[in-house]
């Protein structure tokens, strides 16, 4: 179970996140999404250790691990996929591959990864990370790492964004053989939304509205809705 | 004699299986201690001054390994090797030198290595240099000149991985029409190490083309230059391409210059200095690795 208590995120005198209270079940899917700054990254990179909550605790089945560094957080299961890829100027497919695994993997293992999210291992697993691979490619194979490293709470920070040509099907897909791994995925995507359990929609930095994603799901509609036609949600 | 402390610095540099090369020669504090030459390669030494000069008969295929340690202190040399490589050989050389030095004195080596690559013949060149022990002077000189026939491709990889004290590599290469050069370059320094690499390439022939590409590491106190220029005196492609990478009070300077002398010369560089990326770093912790580890691998990437 991950629960949030109380976490607030503010920069130079500006709330990014206030007092957010949040607590996820192991087994479940949420989505966390709302309008551009409303505070969904900082949320998910504050859950990884990626920054510092200025105040609030993060609890991983009853650990508090506010305090804990990012690569004790992965090794206690914690496992997020960037929104933008990070590129690497001499390391491989097959590096990374081993890095998230934490053992030598053979091109079966590799081509595993790779092929669930719809890539060919063998023109992949000696590439390097770098400008030669396109968004959408990078965005699959960092998606795929986190499928190598595992764990216990998946984050993704808009896992649609840069997908290219990869269908939202197999996207959806990879979620599914998470299983029942609980799953954390900033999103704004419909099809990528309808997969959660629950969503939580986040405003100006506070939790605007939580709750089952059939419910939500219509006053999302209903708020875009409002919001082409110029009036409030 | 080879004695275990030659052959653990032998391997280091080439390995230590050089004698199963089809023609070596393995020098040691500042004389040859083994060598073998072949039908078709010849090795031997010079008569007025340190070296040996390698001839590689026409349509040669095959290894020649050159490796050089200095194990005793205070041992200063210049040695000049020539190589004289016939049309349409195909051959590897491994050369190199190893310092393992102890003392208080100081141990240099200079390889003043020419090349001399006839038409259509090609060769890769593999050259790792580093230092061992506990003294302060451990210092290496290379001087590298190349010269391309029409058609002639050289594959030039130098590393320079930790513990040598002062390097100064000068390369200088003249490419006919047709001809190939590519350099590849990885040097690590260390502490108040320093390395200084000097490229000079000119494309002389029709078609000729160079491909330049340093990766360095340089950490600690350490200091490194890297000045190169590549000069089109015809229709030609040159590249070159310098990143750096910087870690605690480290100095890079980098001064990559091309030189265009004629319309159809295509001519292009890259340089880039920088500290790790942080987000590099994030990428690998979220993944497992601690601050350390996660510096190390991405070293280990860029200079792989």
């Amino acid at each position: 179970m991950l629960r949030l208590s109380n976490v607030s995120y503010t920069v130079d005198g500006k709330d990014i996140l206030s007092s957010i209270d949040l607590t996820i079940e192991a087994g479940e899917s949420v989505v966390i999404t709302g309008h551009n700054g409303s505070g969904k990254s900082t949320l998910i990179k504050i859950i990884m250790g990626i920054i510092t909550p200025t105040s609030g605790n993060i609890y991983l089945n009853g650990e508090d691990i506010t305090d804990l560094p990012i690569y004790e957080r992965a090794k206690r299961g914690l496992t997020i996929a960037f929104q933008q890829p990070v590129k690497f100027k001499g390391l491989t497919v097959k590096n990374l591959i081993d890095t998230a695994t934490s053992h030598s993997n053979n091109v079966s293992d590799v081509c595993d990864y790779l092929s669930k999210v719809g890539l060919c291992a063998k023109n992949y697993i000696d590439r390097e990370l770098d400008d030669t691979l396109s968004g959408g490619e990078l965005k699959r194979i960092e998606i795929a790492m986190a499928m190598a490293k595992g764990g216990e709470v998946y984050l993704f920070d808009e896992p649609e964004a840069g997908i290219d040509l990869w269908s939202f099907e197999e996207l959806t897909s990879v979620f599914d053989a998470l299983g029942d791994k609980t799953r954390v995925i900033v999103s704004h995507q419909e099809k990528v939304i309808a997969t959660a359990d629950r969503i939580v929609v986040l405003s100006q930095g506070k939790v605007d509205r939580v709750g089952e994603t059939s419910e939500i799901m219509k006053s999302l509609y209903v708020s875009r809705t409002c919001a082409r036609l110029g009036g409030d949600k | 004699m080879i004695k275990d402390i030659d052959k653990g610095l032998l391997s280091l540099i080439t390995d230590y299986h050089s004698q199963d090369a089809e023609a070596f020669n393995i020098r040691k504090d500042g004389e040859s201690i083994d060598r073998r030459s072949s039908k078709k390669i010849t090795i031997s030494p010079k008569a007025k001054k340190n070296g040996i000069d390698i001839r590689i008969k026409k349509g040669t295929k095959g290894q020649v390994h050159i490796p050089v340690i200095l194990t005793k202190s205070g041992v200063e040399e210049s040695v000049y090797n020539d190589f004289y490589i016939q049309a349409g050989a195909d051959v590897v050389i491994v050369a190199g030198c190893g310092i393992h030095n102890d003392g208080d004195k100081t141990s240099r080596h200079d390889g003043i290595h020419t090349f001399y690559v006839g038409k259509g013949a090609k060769v890769k060149y593999i050259e790792k240099h580093l230092g061992k022990g506990t003294g302060a002077g451990k210092v290496l000189n290379p001087v590298t000149r190349v010269y391309l026939r029409e058609g002639a491709s050289m594959e030039m990889e130098t590393t320079q991985l930790g513990g040598v004290t002062y390097s100064k590599r000068d390369t200088m290469a003249k490419l006919d029409a047709g001809a190939t050069l590519v350099i590849k370059e990885k040097i690590l320094t260390e502490g108040e190490e320093i390395a200084k690499t000097k490229f000079d390439v000119v494309l002389r022939g029709e078609g000729a083309s160079v491909e330049v590409i340093s990766r360095s590491v340089a950490k600690d106190e350490s200091y490194q230059a890297f000045d190169s220029l590549v000069v089109g005196e015809s229709e030609c492609f040159g590249h070159v391409e310098c990143d750096a990478i910087l870690i605690g009070n480290a100095v890079v300077d980098s001064s990559p210059r091309i030189k265009a002398r004629n319309v159809d010369a295509t001519l292009v560089h890259e340089a880039a200095i920088g500290k790790i990326a942080g987000e590099q770093l994030t990428k690998l912790m979220t993944l497992g690795l601690n601050e350390s580890e996660a510096e190390d691998l991405i070293i280990k990437g860029f200079l792989s």
